[in-house]
């Protein structure tokens, strides 16, 4: 998709929220970004509320249950062979409802080689997501057990012209898909804790990098993803995250592993950073590096 | 000797255990016993301790009052409201429920906030404001986070729209 498409699709997603700012309450607090800071999470790399590579059931922004909140955000990621340039837009109305965009930018590097691509290949995917907040409350259920649980889809294109020469080489089945996913997550307040386990059913290979399904399956399959984080004080808070992988190609997918901190300088800025271990992709060993994202909006 | 162990034994009579008589007394004479506070109280006093004890919470009281009433999300609320009593209270609530020495003497939360109609905005703005109240009085953050978290539920009995 080209840039002008891309921008007027980022601004159909804005001109959506306006509509509801006409039909707010009397007291117009849709745009008071009501929320406590940090409870939207940061975005993660699929353009979703969540950590770094984990989705939560979070809803982005920081509009409370009567107003509405949107992010733009860009990250870099650089492991040993490859580097991801990934930026998009999110919007969360009533602390029920998230909609995202994000585009990634795979430069492939020595793995373009290992793909029979040719070194540093450039190519990229689109990621549409949608996720409803079903039950609980991320702040305020803290005499219970009950998580917050959300509820998503994340559609996701690639834009790329010599899939059918990798799909020969590797069997991958398409291009496209989606996945979806269950999340919950609770803050432990009395612990200064929060927990996110989400199941994902998937079919993309290495996120998409690899297309989605291959000659070993092309059956979803649930893959588990996770974050533990600390509150360092209002503002900051550290952990780390885990996600699993299916396994259709036969390529031997890892297992993905970050720790990471996080900075929400106000409620309009946040960064993380991270370390990331991707495991080995397409075969070239010990995809390790860093991850650097910011996050702006309200 | 007889008349020393009659003694001791008046005296071990007399010494009822002070939280018998006193919940005999507040079953008796309607005295507060803190259930309309919102959450059971904090195990231990290491909070109450973190939030440097009466006279912090006092501080930290004086200061949030200072602050919701002149907050300009939530001023309003606080246009008919008694200030003095409601330091008072709230200082009572804090100490309760980090495992302070005082009882709370005031209305449940659902009937202290009845037909005002509170906002989630209203309730967080109110959070945020305590949370600088603390953070000025030097309040640990996770002791903070563990008022905080007997606090948060009382969002269900407080927030109505």
């Amino acid at each position: 998709m080209d840039s002008l498409k891309r921008l007027s699709l980022i601004l159909t997603f804005a001109a959506g929220v306006l509509p509801f700012a006409a039909t707010a309450n009397a007291e117009n607090r849709v745009f008071d970004q009501g929320r406590l800071l940090l409870t939207g999470g940061v975005t993660n790399v699929e353009g979703a509320s969540g950590g770094g590579v984990a989705t939560w059931a979070t809803i982005t922004g920081y509009g409370d249950n009567d107003g509405v909140g949107a992010n733009v955000h860009g990250t870099y990621v650089n492991v040993k062979d490859y580097s991801l340039r990934d930026y998009g837009a999110s919007v969360g109305l009533y602390n029920r409802v998230e909609l995202s965009y994000a585009r990634q930018d795979f430069d492939t590097q020595n793995i373009g080689a290992a793909l029979g691509l040719g070194k540093n290949y450039n190519f990229n995917q689109d990621v549409y997501g949608a996720k409803v907040r079903l039950i609980g409350d991320l702040v305020y259920d803290q005499d219970s057990l009950l998580p917050q649980v959300a509820v998503g889809f994340q559609h996701k294109e690639e834009s790329d012209k010599l899939h059918a020469v990798r799909s020969h080489a590797f069997g991958i089945r398409s291009a496209s898909g989606t996945d979806y996913y269950v999340a919950a997550t609770k803050l432990f307040l009395d612990q200064s804790l929060l927990v996110d386990t989400t199941v994902r059913f998937t079919k993309a290979n290495q996120n998409g990098l690899l297309g989605f399904g291959g000659p070993k399956s092309n059956d979803y399959k649930p893959q588990f993803e996770g974050s533990v984080g600390y509150l360092l004080t209002k503002k900051w808070v550290i952990g780390a995250e885990y996600r699993t992988k299916p396994d259709n190609i036969g390529l031997k997918e890892n297992d993905w592993l970050d720790v990471f901190t996080a900075y929400a300088f106000n409620k309009t800025i946040s960064a993380t950073l991270a370390y990331v271990d991707l495991g080995d992709i397409a075969t070239i060993k010990d995809q390790r590096g860093v991850y650097v994202s910011v996050q702006a909006g309200f | 000797m007889k008349r020393i162990l009659m003694f001791t034994a008046l005296l071990a009579a007399v010494s009822v255990p002070p939280t018998v008589s006193m919940a005999q007394s507040a079953m008796d004479t309607g005295m507060p016993s803190s259930n309309t506070a919102g959450a059971a109280p904090m195990a231990g006093d290491d909070v109450y301790k973190a939030f440097h004890e009466e006279a912090g919470i006092q501080r930290i009281m004086d200061d949030f009052i200072v602050r919701v009433t002149t907050d300009p999300r939530i001023k309003d609320r606080f246009a008919n409201a008694n200030l003095v009593r409601l330091k008072l209270l709230l200082v009572q609530q804090v100490s309760y429920l980090t495992g302070g020495p005082d009882t709370y003497s005031g209305r449940d939360m659902k009937t202290a906030h009845a037909g005002m109609n509170l906002q989630s905005g209203d309730f967080n703005a109110l959070a945020e404001d305590l949370q600088l109240s603390m953070d000025k009085e030097g309040v640990a953050f996770r002791a903070q986070n563990k008022l905080l978290a007997k606090l948060a539920p009382m969002e269900h009995q407080i927030v109505t729209k």
